[in-house]
This record gives C-alpha cells, sequence and structure tokens, in this order.
C-alpha cells in the first residue's frame, strides 16, 4: 500500500515538475522582459556639506566619484564626489593674464570646455582621468590637457567682448564659436598646418577666424556639435540662427526660427548625445526636442520633434547623457526629470529636496548624477536607468528618428557608431511575419483543403490509405531543406520563369476544369476504366505535364512580349522592384510546409462527420456535391477553421524557411516581389550577437515572447474549437 | 443541325456543372498538385543528392577561332535563357540573338583560374570531346584540378608513372598516420598539459605546500617530453609525405606541380569501367558519411555532422522518455479530471506548437546564461573570465530541445494511455493488484508502442530542429567531438556540428555556393532518410498498437 502511494507521489511530483518547467519557460521570457518597462530609479549616496561658489563648470568621471569644478576666478579642483575632498587644484590662467568672464564657458559636455577670457581669447581645457594601480589599488589620477595649446585663442576680432561661447574638438580638429557683446557671431577654426611637419607628434596648429555677421539680437545659448558641422546661436526670446559649418572656410546660414511661443523665453539648450539633436528648455517648464529634418526639396530645416512637459515651473537645467539619447532636467523647484527622447519616456519625475537647481552633472556612463542648487547645497545619486530606450511607443508607433525625413517604422538594432540611435520597431518585424503568413496561407488554404475534401469525402478508400500519409509525413520534412531549395533553387527558377509561375495560378485549375468537361464527354466505355475516386490519378500526369509546358513556353514568351524579362518589364512599366528572394519563394515554400498540417487536420474533421448525416442527405435525394457543401462542410467547419489557426501558428513560428528564401531586409512593403524580415528569423540572426541583459537582448526576448503569445493563442483557439466539435459529435 | 449540337453541348455543359463534377475534379486537382509537389521534392533532393557521387565525365571544350581558351571541366548544369536575361546576369550575347543556350562549366583549378564555375555560350563552342586521358584530381585545397599527367618526381629525380598508384596509397597512409597522431595522441597530450596547467592554477590559488606543486611540476615535465616526442614525430611523418610531386599540363598548356600529400583521389572519369565508376561511387559515398570535412565544409565528409545530431538526439531522449512518459501516466491517471487539468492538457498541447525558435531564446537565456553562468562561477571559477558552461553547448541543445520535444511525448504517450481498454485495467484491479502494480505491471508495458512512437516523432523532430541550435550551441566546424578518448569521454560543454545546420551554413554562409551546392543535396538526402525513415517506423508502430487494441476492445 505504501508502495501505491508513494508510486502516485512519484508519478505526481515528476509530472507537476513537468508541468511547471513549461510554465517557467512562458515565467522566464516574462523576467527578462520585465526590466524594459520599469521606470528609472535614483539611490542617494553620500554628498558633501554645502559649500556656495559660483562656479564656472561642474563634471564628473566615468564612474562619477570625482568632480571636477572651475570656479569663477579662473581656479579649478578636482574632489572626491562624496566628500568633497581635494585631490588636485590649481588655476587655469597663468598668473597675471586675464581673468575669465564670469559665467562662460564654452561647450559643457564630451570632456572640453571653453573658458572665455575678458580679453576677448578662450582657452580650452580638458579633464583626463588616468587609472593607476599603487600597491595593487586601482586609482584614478586626474589630471589636465589643452587640446588646443595652453595659449589663449583669438575668437573674435579685436577689441570686442564675449557675450557666448562654444567649442567642439575632435581628432586634431577644434572648432570654437563665439558672439560678442554686440552680437557678432565669430568662429575659429583650428587645423593641423598644411605641408610637412618635422615632428608629427607636434603639429602646431593653424587658426582661422571667419565672421558670420550679426545674430538678431543677445545671444544665451551657444552650441557646436561635435562633429563641428552645425552651429546653433540662441536667444532667450527663442530665436534660433542654424548655421551649417561643414565648409570651415564658408559657414552658411540655414535658417532663423523661433522655438518658442513669443511670451515664453528659453532658460536652457543642450545638445543630444550625438549633437543631431538641440533640447530647448523654457520658462513653461517644456523641454522639446528639435532637429535639421529634411523637406521634399532636400532643404533642411530645424523642426520641431517632440516635447516633454512633466514640469511646471521653468527649466533650470538640462544634462543629456553622454551615449544614449536620453537626458536629465531640473526646474526651479527642484525637482528633477529623466526623459529618453527616442521612447517619449518620462522615466522619473522626483523632488530632490533642493531648491532651485543651478547644475546638474551626470556621470559618462550615466550611473551617477549631482545636482547643486543655488545654496551649495549638494545631493548625490547612483542612477539605475538601464532601457530607456524602449517604451509602447517606440516598440509599436512609427518614431522620429534623428535625421529621417519624418516618422517611421524602422529596425535597425545596431551600428558601428557610439551615439546611434538604437532604432526598436517591433512593427516592421511582425508586419514581415504577417506577410509571410499570409502569403503562404494564400497558397497552402485552397489547395490543403480541397484537397482534404477531396481525401476525405471523394477519394477511394484504397488509394486514401497510401494517399493521406504520403501528404502528412511532409510535416516532419525539416524545414531548413525546404528553405535551402527555396533560397537556392526555387527562388532563380520563379525568377527566370516569373510568367509561368503566375500564370499557372490559372493554368493548373483551368487545365483541370478542361479536362473534366472533356472527360464527361468521352465514350461511356473509356470512362469506365477510371473508377470514381481515382481521379487524382488521371491528373497528376496532366499537371506534370502543364507544369512543363508552361516553362518551356515562359521564356520564348517572356521574349516576345516583355523584352526578354518580366522582372525587368514590371520594374520599368510599374516600378515594381523585384528581388530574387522574395515572398513570392517564401510563400510556395512555406505554404509547402503547412499543407499537410491543414490538410490533415481538416481532412480528419470532414470524415469524422458522422455517416448517419451524409446517407440521410443522400436519401432525400441531394446529389454528392450538394451534400457535401450544405451538410458535410457546414458540419466540419469548425474543424478546418482550427486547421487553418495551426497553419497559421506554424508559419508564424517558423524560422528557417524565412531566413533562408528572404533577403532579411525588414521593409514595410506589402509588394509580393520583395522580402521582408520576419521576427523569428531577426531573433535566430541576432541574439548569438546581443549583449548580455542588454536592451537589444531584452527586445530579442520580447519579440520571442512576442510570437510565443501570438501562437499560442492561434492554437489555444484551434484547440478549444476541435474539443467544442469533439463534443457535438459526440452528441449525434 | 448545328443547333441542336450547340443545344446537346450547352446542355451538357450545364448538367456538367450542375453535378458538381468540375468541384471534385478541382479538389482532385489540388491533391495530384500536392502529390506532384511532395514528390517533386523528394525526387529533386534525391537525384541531385545520389548524383555527386557518381565519377562526372571531363569535357574538353574547343571555342570557335577568337571565342576563348579552350576549357577543361565537367558540363554542371544547362540551360537556355532570353537574351535579357544573360546579358543581366553578366553573360556576353551574341549580337542579334534573342535567346542563349549555355553551359555551365565547372573547370575547377581555383588556384590557377579564380572562378569555379563559368557560363559558355553554345554557339560560341567548336567542338566538345571527352579526352580518356583527361584526370580529374580531387585536392586537399584549391578543389579539382582538371589536366594531363605529365610526369612523377620523388624531389627533383622523375619516377616511372607506373608506380603512381602505389605512391598515393603510400601518401594516403601518411596523411591518415598524420591525422591520427594529430587528433588523438597530440590532442590527448593537450587536454592532460591543460588540465595539469588548471590544477596548478587552483593550487596556486588555494596556497597549498609546495610539495603537491613539485609533483605538478614533473608530471608538466613529463607531459611535455612526451609532447616533444611526438612532435618530433610529426615533422618526420610530413616531411616523409611531402617526398613525391605530381606534375599536370592544364588544357592551356600550363604546368602545375601537385604534391601527392595534398591529393584526395585522382581519376580519369572518361576512361573508367562500370565497375571501377561503381567503386568510386561507393568509395565517395563513403567518405561523404565517415570523413571530416575540408574546404570549409563544401567538400569531403560530415561525418562529425552526423555524429553531433546523433549524439545531441540520443541525450536528448535519455532526458525527455522518463519525463514525458511519467507527466503523461501523471495526467492520465492521478490528475482528478477537471477544468485544471484539461486546461494543462491544452497547453501541453499548444506548447508542441510554439515556434522553435521561442525555445531556443529561452535555452540561450535560462540555460547558457544564467544556469550555465552559475555552474561556472560554482565549479569552474579558475577558467573564468573564459567561460566553460556559461557559453552555447550541447548539453544546453540537448536541454532545449528536450524542451521542445516533451510535448510530443506527452501527447503519444497518453493517447497510447487511453487506448488501453478499462476492461483489462478493471480486471487487473479486481485480482487484487494496487493500482501501482496495474501500472507498473499492465498498463505501461501495453503503453511501450505508444511511447516508443512518441520518443521517435520527438527524434524525428529534434533531428531537423535547426532554429533553436543556432542560439545553444551549434557551430559550424567544431575542433573536436564532443565524445573522444580524454577523461570524462562525453564533454557536455563541447559546441558540435548539425546536419541541418550544415545545410544552412554551407548553402548560404558558404563563400562558394555553386561548388558547395552537390554536397547540400547529399546533406539533405541524408537527414530527409533519417527523419523520413524515423516517422515511417513512428507510424508502422502507431498503426500496429491501434489494431492490437481494436482487437481487444
Amino acid at each position: 500500500m505504501l508502495k501505491d502511494r508513494l508510486f502516485g507521489w512519484a508519478m505526481a511530483v515528476g509530472g507537476i515538475a513537468v508541468i511547471g518547467a513549461l510554465l517557467a519557460l512562458f515565467l522566464f521570457l516574462l523576467w527578462v522582459i520585465f526590466p524594459l518597462f520599469t521606470p528609472a530609479s535614483l539611490i542617494p549616496l553620500a554628498a558633501p556639506a554645502a559649500r556656495v561658489e559660483p562656479a564656472l563648470h561642474r563634471s564628473l568621471n566615468e564612474y562619477g566619484d570625482l568632480e571636477f569644478v572651475v570656479a569663477a576666478d579662473g581656479s579649478y579642483r578636482f574632489a572626491a564626489a562624496a566628500t568633497g575632498a581635494e585631490r588636485a587644484s590649481g588655476s587655469l590662467l597663468p598668473p597675471g593674464r586675464a581673468v575669465p568672464v564670469p559665467g562662460l564657458t564654452g561647450y559643457r559636455n564630451h570632456g572640453v570646455l571653453a573658458l572665455g577670457l575678458s580679453d576677448g581669447r578662450a582657452l580650452l581645457v580638458a579633464p583626463t582621468y588616468r587609472s593607476t594601480f599603487v600597491n595593487n589599488i586601482a586609482g584614478v589620477t586626474p589630471s589636465l590637457s589643452y587640446p588646443a595649446g595652453r595659449e589663449p585663442i583669438t575668437v573674435l576680432p579685436a577689441g570686442a567682448k564675449l557675450r557666448a561661447l562654444a567649442a567642439a574638438t575632435s581628432g586634431a580638429s577644434t572648432t570654437i564659436a563665439a558672439v560678442s557683446e554686440n552680437d557678432e557671431l565669430s568662429m575659429a577654426y583650428l587645423a593641423p598646418a598644411a605641408g610637412l611637419a618635422l615632428d608629427p607628434a607636434n603639429v602646431p596648429l593653424e587658426t582661422t577666424l571667419t565672421l558670420l555677421g550679426k545674430v538678431s539680437g543677445p545671444v544665451t545659448h551657444l552650441l557646436v556639435d561635435p562633429d563641428q558641422q552645425e552651429l546653433y546661436a540662441i536667444t532667450a526670446r527663442g530665436e534660433v540662427s542654424f548655421f551649417d559649418i561643414r565648409d570651415k572656410a564658408a559657414p552658411r546660414l540655414v535658417e532663423t526660427t523661433r522655438v518658442v511661443p513669443s511670451a515664453v523665453t528659453v532658460t536652457d539648450v543642450r545638445l543630444l548625445a550625438g549633437g543631431n539633436s538641440l533640447l530647448v528648455g523654457d520658462s513653461r517648464g517644456w523641454v522639446s526636442q528639435w532637429f535639421p529634418a529634411r523637406d521634399q526639396t532636400n532643404a533642411r530645416h530645424l523642426t520641431l520633434i517632440r516635447t516633454f512637459t512633466a514640469f511646471a515651473t521653468p527649466i533650470s537645467w538640462i544634462e543629456p547623457e553622454y551615449f544614449r539619447k536620453g537626458f536629465v532636467a531640473s526646474d526651479l523647484a527642484g525637482q528633477l526629470a529623466f526623459y529618453h527622447t527616442t521612447s517619449e519616456r518620462t522615466l522619473l519625475l522626483a523632488p530632490t529636496g533642493l531648491g532651485e537647481i543651478a547644475w546638474l552633472a551626470m556621470s559618462p556612463r550615466a550611473s551617477a548624477l549631482t545636482a547643486v542648487d543655488t545654496l551649495g547645497q549638494t545631493r548625490r545619486w547612483e542612477v539605475l536607468n538601464r532601457h530607456p530606450e524602449v517604451s509602447w511607443h517606440s516598440l509599436w508607433e512609427k518614431v522620429w528618428y534623428e535625421g529621417r525625413q519624418q516618422p517611421e517604422y524602422i529596425w535597425q538594432s545596431s551600428s558601428a557608431s557610439s551615439d546611434f540611435e538604437p532604432k526598436f520597431s517591433l512593427t516592421p518585424l511582425v508586419f514581415g511575419t504577417l506577410k509571410a503568413a499570409f502569403y503562404s496561407l494564400l497558397f497552402a488554404i485552397p489547395i490543403a483543403i480541397m484537397a482534404a475534401v477531396y481525401t476525405a469525402y471523394f477519394m477511394h478508400p484504397r488509394l486514401r490509405t497510401i494517399i493521406k500519409p504520403s501528404i502528412e509525413i511532409m510535416a516532419a520534412l525539416p524545414t531548413v531543406i525546404l528553405g535551402f531549395l527555396a533560397g537556392l533553387w526555387l527562388a532563380p527558377i520563379i525568377e527566370n520563369h516569373l510568367l509561368a509561375v503566375l500564370a499557372l495560378t490559372l493554368l493548373f485549375p483551368l487545365s483541370v476544369l478542361l479536362a473534366s468537361l472533356l472527360w464527361t464527354w468521352c465514350p461511356a466505355r473509356l470512362r469506365a476504366l477510371l473508377r470514381p475516386g481515382y481521379e487524382v490519378l488521371l491528373l497528376v500526369p496532366l499537371i506534370c505535364a502543364v507544369l512543363a509546358l508552361s516553362m518551356a513556353a515562359s521564356q520564348p514568351l517572356e521574349a516576345l512580349w516583355f523584352g526578354g524579362s518580366l522582372p525587368r518589364w514590371l520594374n520599368r512599366e510599374f516600378g515594381f522592384t523585384y528581388e530574387q528572394r522574395n515572398s513570392l519563394v517564401v510563400g510556395i515554400a512555406m505554404g509547402f510546409a503547412v499543407i499537410p498540417n491543414i490538410f490533415s487536420i481538416s481532412e480528419d474533421a470532414i470524415f469524422a462527420v458522422p455517416r448517419a448525416l451524409t446517407t440521410g442527405s443522400l436519401a432525400l435525394g441531394a446529389t454528392l456535391w450538394q451534400t457535401l457543401s450544405r451538410v458535410v462542410m457546414l458540419t466540419a467547419s469548425s474543424g478546418i477553421f482550427a486547421a487553418v489557426m495551426i497553419g497559421l501558428g506554424r508559419a508564424v513560428g517558423e524560422t528557417m524557411i524565412v531566413l533562408m528564401s528572404t533577403g532579411n531586409t525588414p521593409v514595410m512593403d506589402f509588394s509580393i516581389f520583395q522580402g521582408f524580415r520576419a521576427l523569428s528569423a531577426n531573433i535566430a540572426v541576432e541574439m548569438p550577437e546581443s549583449e548580455l541583459n542588454g536592451t537589444h537582448f531584452r527586445v530579442l526576448f520580447l519579440a520571442g515572447f512576442v510570437l510565443f503569445t501570438t501562437t499560442f493563442f492561434f492554437n489555444t483557439l484551434a484547440e478549444i474549437v476541435r474539443q467544442r466539435l469533439r463534443r457535438r459529435y459526440g452528441n449525434l | 443541325m448545328a443547333t441542336s449540337s450547340d443545344g446537346s453541348v450547352s446542355s451538357s455543359i450545364k448538367t456538367w456543372v450542375g453535378s458538381g463534377s468540375p468541384w471534385v475534379w478541382l479538389a482532385a486537382g489540388a491533391v495530384s498538385l500536392s502529390l506532384v509537389m511532395v514528390f517533386g521534392v523528394l525526387l529533386l533532393i534525391a537525384s541531385n543528392g545520389l548524383r555527386h557521387f557518381w565519377p562526372a565525365a571531363v569535357a574538353q571544350i574547343t571555342f570557335n577561332p577568337g571565342a576563348g581558351e579552350p576549357l577543361l571541366g565537367e558540363i554542371a548544369d544547362r540551360e537556355s535563357v532570353t537574351a535579357a536575361r544573360a546579358r543581366e546576369s553578366g553573360g556576353r550575347v551574341p549580337a542579334g540573338a534573342t535567346r542563349v543556350d549555355r553551359l555551365l562549366i565547372k573547370r575547377g583549378n581555383r588556384d590557377i583560374g579564380g572562378e569555379d564555375f563559368r557560363w559558355v555560350n553554345v554557339p560560341d563552342i567548336q567542338i566538345i570531346d571527352y579526352p580518356a586521358d583527361a584526370y580529374t584530381v580531387e585536392r586537399l585545397e584549391w578543389g579539382n584540378l582538371y589536366g594531363r599527367i605529365k610526369a612523377l618526381r620523388e624531389g627533383r629525380t622523375e619516377v616511372p608513372l607506373a608506380e603512381l598508384s602505389a605512391r598515393l596509397a603510400r601518401a594516403a597512409e601518411l596523411r591518415a598516420g598524420i591525422d591520427r597522431l594529430q587528433r588523438v595522441s597530440i590532442g590527448a597530450a593537450n587536454y592532460a598539459l591543460d588540465a595539469v596547467h588548471r590544477r596548478q592554477k587552483a593550487e596556486r590559488k588555494a596556497g597549498t605546500p609546495p610539495g603537491s606543486q613539485s609533483v605538478l611540476a614533473a608530471e608538466e615535465q613529463a607531459l611535455r617530453a612526451r609532447y616533444e616526442v611526438l612532435t618530433t614525430e610529426l615533422q618526420a611523418s610530413i616531411t616523409a609525405l611531402s617526398r613525391d610531386h605530381l606534375l599536370l599540363e592544364t588544357v592551356t598548356g600550363e604546368t602545375r606541380e601537385v604534391p601527392l600529400a595534398k591529393v584526395v583521389r585522382l581519376y580519369a572519369p572518361n576512361h573508367l569501367s562500370l565497375r571501377e565508376r561503381l567503386s568510386h561511387y561507393g568509395a565517395k559515398l563513403w567518405e561523404f558519411i565517415s570523413a571530416q570535412p575540408r574546404e570549409a565544409n563544401t567538400e569531403g565528409g560530415v561525418f562529425p555532422a552526423i555524429f553531433g545530431t546523433v549524439l545531441m538526439v540520443i541525450m536528448m531522449s535519455v532526458f525527455i522518455t522518463p519525463l514525458g512518459v511519467i507527466t503523461a501516466v501523471y495526467l492520465h491517471e492521478y490528475a482528478k479530471p477537471g477544468p485544471v487539468t484539461s486546461v494543462i492538457r491544452i497547453a501541453v498541447n499548444n506548447l508542441a506548437g510554439v515556434p522553435s525558435v521561442v525555445y531556443g531564446v529561452f535555452g540561450f537565456g535560462f540555460f547558457v546564461y544564467l544556469v550555465g553562468g552559475s555552474v561556472d562561477r560554482a565549479f569552474f571559477a579558475d577558467a573564468l573570465p573564459s567561460p566553460t558552461f556559461g557559453t552555447p553547448g550541447i548539453l544546453w541543445s540537448a536541454l532545449t530541445l528536450s524542451l521542445l520535444t516533451v510535448p510530443v511525448v506527452i501527447v503519444t504517450t497518453e493517447e497510447g494511455l487511453s487506448r488501453i481498454p478499462r476492461a483489462l485495467r478493471e480486471g487487473s484491479l479486481a485480482l487484487g493488484a494496487t493500482k501501482a502494480e496495474t501500472l507498473w505491471r499492465m498498463v505501461l508495458p501495453m503503453a511501450t508502442p505508444a511511447m516508443m512512437t512518441g520518443l521517435i516523432l520527438a527524434v524525428a523532430r529534434a533531428a531537423g530542429e535547426v532554429a533553436p541550435l543556432m542560439l545553444v550551441g551549434v557551430v559550424k566546424l567544431a575542433p573536436t567531438l564532443p565524445l573522444d578518448g580524454n577523461f570524462p569521454f562525453l564533454h557536455l560543454e563541447r559546441k558540435f556540428m548539425h546536419l541541418g545546420f550544415h545545410i544552412y551554413d554551407v548553402g548560404f554562409q558558404s563563400p562558394n555556393v555553386e561548388a558547395a551546392r552537390p554536397l547540400v543535396y547529399c546533406t539533405a538526402l541524408l537527414l530527409i532518410i533519417l527523419v523520413m525513415s524515423l516517422n515511417l517506423a513512428a507510424i508502422r508502430l502507431r498503426n500496429s498498437l491501434r489494431e492490437k487494441y481494436h482487437a481487444a476492445e
């Protein structure tokens, strides 16, 4: 008896464990996806005591444990961020030289800092942090470097005084833009002097000063993008002068626009990581993103892309991240908000306990944040903000990505450049999956269901025992083989015989109908040779013959009517682009893969219709066909529906066929002559290359989850319908 | 007369339509079309796959004057295309022609001419003949070489050509010896040396007394000495192997010197008797099944892929058979029938329909990173940061495919259990057997064919799956098999090769798809035979089971 109990328990434990493991699959997917949708959070860190100082500049090192502060008198210090303990200090200016213009620094990001001097010149400084190992303890040694030399650079015509300054440096060249107090804009460009240098490590820099003319009012914000291609001068009233400075010798004013309504003033402007977008903070508490977008005539216009409106009081500071397209903003009431542009997410909105925030500094890894208010109080946080790029909006809706003409659905998960804006729109992938399923079902459903009808209802029983398994066994054919055949064998054939393939959709039914008509006119003696239920055998050679004939006729006819190449002709006449590995190929190959599934289940459903129903109908005088169409099909319809659902489930999840027989480009085009990129193929291609627990990794899991739930839904629907069907037949 | 005939035609069409006959015929047409497709695909793969091993005739093509240098090679394909398409694909088209007949010539000699394959327009050809003295030389590198044999050399001295076959056999033997030496002996020495290094590292970390370290050092010394001996031996073999050279003349008159060391096989295909052809076919077929791949998998055999597929599937069977059967028994015999059980049943049913790539995603995240990463931290911390189990491998593949296929076993076994007549069970219980005894002695043995069916179906499905394996452990070329002579013999963490992935990789990732295509057909045929025979066996078993209990009811 004990043995019996134990056996029962063992079975129960084992059974429940396996079912649990399968359930765990679902939960694990959710567990990986979940962090994508969590908001950002801040963990308070120790902060130094309040210290009132009018600082010109404040930034953090990579890990956020050291800060670099430049005071108004030109002195600087490196200090531990947590305690304020000084690590190094000094003055940026040699003694007895000009003092910096109070409150005037250039580009505050990307490491380089331009300091305006009261004599109208500028000095470029960059804090550098070197990792050191002393007695096996890792440490960081801060120091200063001067990317453009220690000698201040003349950035304004003689005698003018600085109002605003901006700088960008990359490689050997540097651009410094400046506005004088009488609103004259000028630009200094520093590049290695042409000609042979004796010492390649120390090529003298050549400075070119270019005057850009007068701007419309007192400039409060001046910005140069890190690639030194665009220059923006913004006044407090929100007038932006947008210059194209790609040609350093001849900068060009592209346009002047207003970025805020007339009653509103601009309070802070920064460039988003990568330098392609402006983030404009205003007195309403809004932050709006603008970038130059091309219009139909290919002219660039500064365009409002999106606005973030979480605050009610004016923006006091905007601090973009260094590598991602996110930023932090603060308002006069001492609140903080984390935003991300691509996903349009407000990741966090939190009070800081500070007054009006005067400074925000974020570490380059976006893992630490320091806020200082006007009273010199400091707060520090560790930032947990791992996946700001993803939101419902960025996954499923049209997103206006930087540099694009309009909002679009784009999947482009990785690129070589570090300030690349990842484009995680699942829409084109889902579209590709549905397109594949649509074309393959378009091909499979008519063939599979008609074959099922014939096999279950008309075919001779002896033939049926052979033919049914022969079609069914194709469900077991490895799809990698179908994919290989589709991509390397079928695709070139279809391209070369497109006319035949298109014509066959009509020729097959027509030739069968013609054969049927001719058959009725045949002498009865001949007809008697073929027993009913064996028509299939007669039609196999016919179909082979039609296939062979149309293949043979295809090219001569294409030469005759379409200039030798139908794909070319279609392109010329209708503008269709023809890819060799297209949806037609996928439709046929995947249709081939789902035919056995649909066929088998619908054949079972039709065959299971109780004999009493059909014999009753026949007894009442209905013909075989009438019985079939009015009685059998109606009874079996839910079974056939289930079969189609199962076929759909298989088509949606199939990977190898779509991977091998399309070009895998994520385009949103329903044309049958173009390829697509399906969810499943995308996972198979990109998953091995994604970074563990990165956003891309989790988005691919999300794609897997979407596939899982979609197919699970279709299969469950089919299963429920089938069970209901079984119950109904039980009653009959 | 005419009207009456018209009337009879139209009335007969009317009755034809009314009888539903067109629909019946259309439906029959759908069946025929399915059959044509099914058997067409099988025939296509079989004919392409089986043809590959037959010694292809070598044709010498002489062009019309001015149309190019002569070619020697196999005729791989022939087609007739419209002029526009020929032009599109970069072919030369004679002026005024609307259609072009052309031949695809596999001309080999990749090291000389660059391209392997070349389209040739038929009108340009003056004559095609099949010279008896044209040889096909299968080489280890650079593909086939087609040419005529001029001389055989040992070093600088010429040797009579009669010795060719003996010397080829010697080279083959030496090559096999070198291969054995490298793979088995040197492999084992390397493996042992690695193990010693790992232990040394671990002991240094743990700070064990220097005594045991010196033991390890001595062990290392001995292994290094053995390694030295083996490499000297290897060097000697390699020198001996590079003794002979074959001088060949290509069709354009260039002379090529091919070391016999690099010659896999050499034959004059136009000159072979039927028996020689058959034995050539057999040898090539055997090579395909038993040898290692060459030239980025486009030549040689697929033995590691067969081995990997079979081993992975066996490992998977070990996991799924008990688990699937236990779950089925639980669901069918122990779980109370009710909404929960039927929901579970639907869920299990549907899991069989979840896309395989989703299982791959799960295996990648869960097994490889989560479980594998933890195993590494717990047991293989010495080797970190290079992962041992925290990277795709055969164990994770087998587990992932277990999840994928266990629903198949569950569903089939349950079906088998439900087919066992109630009367038998009740009889057993009435005779005083407990439930466990009834199950163990009666029900399970009777359901064995159903379990076997489920297992075979699961194996057939697993053998053909590729998508999940791409994420959890398959590679294009594995340096070592997951099973070898080094302790612990079965290396669960190793990556492996797989027939299905071989098809994908060679067909789509290989730089020379045209040359690789015949081999892909062979692999596809092999895979189809494997999967189809498994499925047929399952169908047989299931049918016999049905009939058996049909009689008992």
